[in-house]
């Protein structure tokens, strides 16, 4: 009796205790979290047993006996399962690149566009923006395949620009390029024209410190960087020759070819994360408030240069952030490539080995994987970067 | 006008603006042609508006067609110029049903009255009787529960046969519900000075996040199974409404966290000094606070889970993509995407679009309860 | 400095802003009706008036931040047009003070200062960077330099807003209520740095409602309402003996507080 009431005195002054507390409830919450894992890991052994499957990561090293129809790499089928996720990792890695590329683009414009004082493009962009924003992703990516697969003609009516390029529902033709031996000098002028803009852009800040002279930096890195390396192509007498894609009995032979499937992700993909980060941009530079550019009209600034100096290194602070989670999204949502047979990551290991080899416990957890790994690498960039620019402003 | 009159001092009267500035040629001048710029993007829209929406309408609504019974029908009806609504006619039930027993319709018909009348106190603060009718709205999921699966006195109906527009309502619903509370307590978790908790709520909520949800919803379809005892029967509709929960959860863990970290530290101070437990002051001060500013964040964290409903497709479930999909099986219908695809879009555009502008009144709302 | 002193001080006769018949609309709604005044070279004018009677709008037309519809304005012989050239001129000599300072965030109070010299002026930075110290010292601030302006007071920063005009040596300074976004204790530092701004002979327009501030520097004041300038006289007989109801009113009010 006597023993009770002292035990349930020693647990109320534990539990009235704020440390002692906390420290029981995190005891209780590890222990919690080993039996639930202990009892997961449990059933999975039993259940793999039961299905005498075991659990390994040998099957990687077999052959795949698949086929991927679009890989940077060299690949066949009589590769490994390995190999297919090497190749669906450069896949998933080149849409997302491809999109963030374009998305940032589209993005940028329209969100600039959304702030024009002109009515009509004010509200067309407005409109777009919303009805990309409010239908499902996944939705996108099926409308815009169909209208890639379905609406465009077959290679023997391909449209065709110039007769070099030719839009089909087999995918978009391109020439592909064939250098020759001149085409070094061309490249050692693009390095030039590169390391020239990189010294100038030094060197006109410096002059501009010490006299006051302003050049036009942007025309002549520009000149260097694009100009230059082309006349230089044009004086070496066009060293590149291109390879025309032909019209060979039902398909496109030869030049480059972007497949539809790519073509509708990509398009889809950088469409929709492009309306998002236009909202993005149009709220990080409404957030720079009037006064800042009526200060610096005030000054004498021009508008341009007010934008420059003013506008732009506000509005970035208040963009970067929401911008790079965009950036993840699109990269994550470039799993639904699935849905239209785009070979990614998701559709390599873990939609056709996971299926052949029936290992889903092994596959799911490198997909898993791969993406997390992707995401926490960039996040953790990502906090980087805000640090930094919280330092400065403060 | 204004410059041949003289008026005595303090005593000028408000003139119009002049003509040139203000009215329709004042507003041309102003919004479309100030500068070349501006007209060049007029002309540029012009052009663009001319190019696009009178074919849309005409493919919309003008050649569509609205009656038949076959493909054919619509094709010699309208030449095939326009869409072939005839078929989402058709089909209408299907989109909204699903595979739903015809005869047991009626209970999925209740469930999508009683809904709006459980959302109504959530999202108006102005309503009669609040108090007792949010008692019905926490109520709600589990009674259209009971009359969606049945038992209990109503014929059981296989989570198999739900679909349409339907199951996105059902998953959606589920999903904003049941990830609210653990949304939040993941959210007190990651802020909690114990660390065990929190390493624990911040391991889930990044590994949520960071992986895509359609991963996830292979996760429950393969693997999940695997961690159940053996021989353990698990309704894939249930699997992943559990993922989707929990993705969600994730994501507004995230947003209720914006929230605690926008109440100023007074709050927590007064609420300590006031000797407060530490549920009493989260439950009396923080929370409250906190989620009101976190409502328009919540909100749009719902909008995408909405439209992440369709992803079901990709592991089997009917969804109206999928039904609209499932349908062009059909050799009467065949080739009609476009029009599914159209269909579905506007059905998600409508509901996404008004939750949007919902979120952007409680914004505002909340802004202006903020300014003096 | 004793009012005595002030009014000395050499107003030429040369007119450097010319504000004939200017009307202007936000929109349908007259803003400014038939506002007309010249304001001579090292003339110091105080502009009060009732919150919402047009003050802001009049001297912001000044430097074009706000376009007028109808009437002229001339700043130092260069008509206000839609011409950029002109637009740039006019403000080049003229620099402006705002209630809300906006100095810009991401630069240092230096690099505030030094901006528009680099920029518009296109001094080398040294020679910016020496102008700016020197206005700094003049404003009292010069240990702030390197600082950033959130980590500056109100007082503090407006005083850098009044240098940063200064860098650009204007010949003529807005004020639009400089001080009444400021805690009592810093209106004095900000007024003591304008006071001396008024003894180098420098034009200035002034919104402001700070009559003691008035009295001691202004060679005129003018009483906005409504949209018109319905009085205008030196300081002493405007406060004394005003001679519209509506400007009494309106004194009486303030002198009140
Ligand atoms: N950008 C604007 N658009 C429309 N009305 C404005 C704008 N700016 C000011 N106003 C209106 O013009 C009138 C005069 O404003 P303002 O010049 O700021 O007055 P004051 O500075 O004398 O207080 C006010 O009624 C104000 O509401
Ligand atoms: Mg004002």
């Amino acid at each position: 009796m006597e023993s009770v009431e002292q035990k349930r005195n020693i647990i109320s002054t534990l539990w009235n205790d704020k440390e002692k507390r906390a420290v029981i409830i995190q005891i209780f919450s590890i222990a919690g979290l080993f039996a639930l894992v202990w009892f997961m890991i449990g059933n999975a052994i039993s259940n793999l047993d039961a299905l005498g499957k075991g659990f390994s990561f040998d099957f990687l090293f077999q052959p795949a006996s698949y086929d991927i129809n679009q890989h940077l790499i060299s690949y066949t089928s009589r590769d490994t399962h390995l190999r297919a996720t090497i190749i669906g990792i450069m896949n998933t890695a080149m849409i997302a690149v491809a999109g963030i590329i374009l998305a940032t683009v589209v993005g940028f414009t329209l969100g600039v566009l959304r702030l024009s004082k002109n009515f009509l493009i004010n509200r067309i962009v407005y409109i777009y923006i919303e009805y990309i924003r409010n239908v499902p992703v996944l939705l996108h990516i099926l409308l815009v395949h169909g209208v890639v697969v379905h609406s465009l003609p077959n290679p023997k009516a391909a449209m065709t620009f110039n007769d070099s390029f030719f839009l089909t529902k087999r995918g978009f033709f391109m020439p592909s390029p064939d250098f020759e031996s001149a085409m070094t000098v061309v490249w050692i002028a693009l390095a030039i024209g590169i390391a020239f803009t990189f010294w100038f852009r030094r060197y006109a800040k410096r002059v501009q410190d010490e006299t006051g002279k302003i050049f036009p930096v942007f025309l002549i890195s520009f000149g260097a960087v694009v100009i230059f390396p082309v006349l230089v192509y044009f004086l070496a007498g066009s060293p590149i020759t291109w390879e025309i894609p032909v019209l060979k009995g039902f398909n496109f032979k030869g030049g480059m070819v972007v497949r539809p499937e790519f073509l509708a992700l990509w398009l889809a993909l950088s469409l929709y994360t492009a309306a998002f980060i236009a909202e993005i941009v149009r709220a990080g530079i409404i957030a720079v408030s009037h006064g800042q550019t009526e200060a610096a009209y005030a000054l004498g600034l021009r508008p341009g240069r007010t934008t420059q100096l003013i506008v732009i290194p506000q509005a970035l602070r208040v963009i970067v952030p929401p911008l790079t989670s965009q950036y993840l999204n699109l990269t994550k949502n470039s799993s639904l490539a699935i849905a239209i047979g785009y070979m990614d990551i998701v559709a390599t290991i873990g939609g056709i080995s996971l299926n052949q080899t029936g290992r889903e416990m092994e596959c799911m957890i490198i997909v898993l994987a791969l993406y997390l790994i992707f995401s926490l690498s960039i996040s953790s960039v990502m906090n980087w970067y805000n640090k930094r620019i919280k330092l400065v402003e403060r | 006008m204004s410059d041949s009159r003289e008026y005595a001092v303090g005593t000028h009267p408000d003139l119009p603006p002049p003509l040139s500035t203000s009215g329709a040629i004042g507003w041309i001048r102003g919004n479309l042609l100030s500068s070349p710029t501006n007209i060049i993007l007029t002309v540029l829209s012009i052009y663009f508006l001319y190019k696009v929406v009178p074919p849309s309408l005409n493919w919309l609504f003008f050649d569509a067609t609205f009656n038949g019974d076959s493909r054919q029908d619509c094709r010699e009806a309208s030449n095939g110029a326009g869409a072939c609504w005839a078929f989402v006619k058709h089909r209408f039930h299907l989109f909204v049903y699903g595979f739903y027993p015809v005869e047991q319709r009626w209970r999925v018909d209740i469930s999508f009255i009683l809904l709006p009348l459980a959302l109504w106190p959530v999202l108006f603060d102005k309503v009669p009787y609040r108090k007792h009718l949010l008692k019905f709205s926490i109520a709600f999921p589990f009674i259209a529960g009971w009359l969606l699966i049945g038992g209990f006195g109503l014929t059981p109906v296989s989570t198999d046969y739900f679909g349409g527009f339907m199951l996105t309502l059902v998953i959606g619903v589920t999903g904003i519900v049941f990830s609210l509370p653990i949304g939040v307590a993941l959210a007190l978790g990651r802020q909690s000075n114990m660390p065990v908790l929190r390493v624990i709520c911040v391991t889930f909520i990044e590994f949520i996040r960071g992986v895509p949800l359609i991963t996830l919803l292979f996760v429950a379809s393969t693997m999940l199974n695997y961690f159940l005892p053996p021989g353990t029967q698990f309704n894939l509709l249930l699997r992943v409404l559990i993922m989707v929960t929990l993705f969600s959860a994730a994501y507004i863990a995230e947003v209720v966290r914006g929230g605690l970290q926008a109440i100023p530290k007074g709050q927590y101070e007064a609420a300590d000094s006031m000797g407060l437990k530490y549920w009493q002051s989260m439950q009396k001060i923080i929370l409250p606070q906190a989620l009101k500013i976190s409502i328009p964040g919540i909100v749009n964290t719902f909008i995408g889970l909405y439209k992440d409903t369709t992803l079901v497709i990709i592991i089997g479930l009917l969804d109206p993509l999928g039904i609209g999909r499932a349908s062009l099986a059909d050799t009467k219908w065949t080739g009609l995407t476009t029009e599914i695809y159209v269909f579905v879009a506007i059905f998600f555009f409508l509901s996404c679009f008004s939750m949007a502008r919902y979120s952007l009144y409680l914004e505002n709302k909340l802004h202006t309860g903020h300014k003096r | 400095m004793s009012e005595a002193q002030t009014s000395k001080m050499a107003v030429s006769d040369e007119t450097v802003i010319k504000i004939h018949k200017m009307h202007k609309w936000y929109g349908s709604f007259h803003v400014l009706k038939d506002i007309n005044l010249d304001v001579k070279r090292g003339e110091r004018i105080v502009v009060c008036g009732p919150s919402g009677s047009g003050k802001s709008t009049m001297i912001r037309c000044i430097n074009r931040l706000e376009e007028h519809q109808q009437g002229d304005i001339i700043v130092d012989g260069v008509e206000l047009t839609n011409d950029l050239k002109n637009i740039d001129a006019i403000r080049r000599e003229v620099g402006m003070v705002f209630q809300h300072f906006n100095l810009f965030p991401h630069l240092t109070i230096l690099e505030n200062l030094s901006l528009a010299p680099i920029w518009v002026k296109r001094e080398p930075r040294k020679q910016a960077e020496e102008t700016a110290m020197r206005y700094l010292e003049r404003v009292k601030i010069p240990e702030q330099a390197l600082k950033y302006p959130g980590q500056l007071s109100g007082g503090q920063q407006q005083r850098v807003a009044i240098a940063r005009s200064l860098c650009m040596n204007p010949r003529i300074m807005l004020f639009d209520e400089p001080t009444s976004a400021l805690d009592p204790e810093m209106i004095k530092e900000v007024l003591d740095v304008m006071i001396e701004l008024a003894e180098e002979g420098r034009t200035m327009i002034c919104v402001t409602h700070e009559m003691g501030f008035a009295k001691t520097v202004a060679n005129r004041v003018i009483f906005m309402d409504g949209g018109e300038i319905i009085e205008q006289n030196e300081p002493n007989e405007f406060f004394d003996n005003p001679q519209h109801e509506r400007t009494q009113l309106f004194l009486s009010q303030i002198l009140a507080h």
